[in-house]
């Protein structure tokens, strides 16, 4: 007999989905500062279309700024990745499609965890002109 | 089931704006990597964003992450304080109102450009 130990539902059987229930909880935390921090940084403070190359290498001579942004990258990518996950697993009936598309995810977040590393990581201005401060 | 009441539609709204959230952070992945193409290429994406169409756009992303993100606490209230579950109906609506508080003054600084308004926020920023 199960009795209710008064706290929600929550995968009872530990294991990889109650990792990850609890993953898309605490990474939730993190991202909610760096998100919205973020949107105020890039659309509030300085309008979008000031947001130039111009104001990124500003920005990234602070090494500060890329972990900010690498951490919201990794956050972001893992946290959506595995809230795609249950989507697809919601949906998707048959066992073999499930399989095919959970891989292609798989292999989705890698890539795009890729590229926004080197990016962040390789990023050094050009020597040359660096571009316009807004762009209008 | 939630029956079709604001639970249902608390999780329907979470789990369109993750959808629409994460579409958007692939785009965002790959147009912030033009950055390793130089100041031409990657100021001409950002011209782009500074479109009438794109801040139109961007409202909705803006809604969706403060509806996202505030519904996600309600969830983790209901999940991690036990008491909270009898007010989850109050709290949707809660997140309701706070989503628009929320929205509003972003929406002014990123809309208001495409109606001529001196938003105040033309200089470079941070």
């Amino acid at each position: 007999m199960r009795v209710s130990t008064g706290y929600g539902p929550r995968p009872a059987s530990g294991g990889f989905e109650a990792a990850s229930w609890y993953f898309n909880r605490i990474s939730a935390i993190g991202l909610f500062f760096l998100v919205i921090l973020h949107l105020i940084f890039n659309h509030v403070t300085t309008d979008v279309s000031c947001t130039s190359y111009q104001l990124i290498a500003i920005r990234y001579a602070n090494p500060y700024w890329r972990v900010y942004d690498w951490l919201m990258l990794t956050l972001a990518l893992l946290h959506g990745m595995n809230g795609l996950r249950v989507v697809v697993d919601d949906y998707v009936g048959t066992q073999v499609w499930r399989v095919r598309i959970l891989w292609l995810l798989i292999m989705l977040t890698l890539v795009l965890f890729m590229i926004g590393t080197v990016t962040l990581i390789t990023f050094q201005p050009v020597a040359g002109s660096l571009g316009p401060n807004c762009i209008k | 089931m939630y029956k079709g009441q604001s639970g249902m539609f608390a999780w329907l709204f979470h789990r369109i704006a993750g959808l629409g959230i994460l579409l958007f952070l692939i785009i965002h992945i790959v147009d912030i990597s033009l950055l390793g193409f130089g100041p031409a290429v990657y100021n001409e994406g950002i011209a782009l964003f500074g479109t009438a169409i794109l801040r139109l756009i961007s409202l909705a992303l803006i809604a969706a992450v403060f509806y996202h993100s505030l519904n996600g606490i309600r969830i983790m209230l209901i999940d991690f304080v036990p008491w909270c579950v009898r007010y989850q109906r109050s709290m949707f609506w809660a997140v309701m109102v706070l989503t628009i508080l929320g929205f509003i003054p972003v929406a002014y600084f990123v809309i208001g450009p495409v109606f001529g308004l001196h938003t105040g926020n033309m200089g470079s920023g941070m």
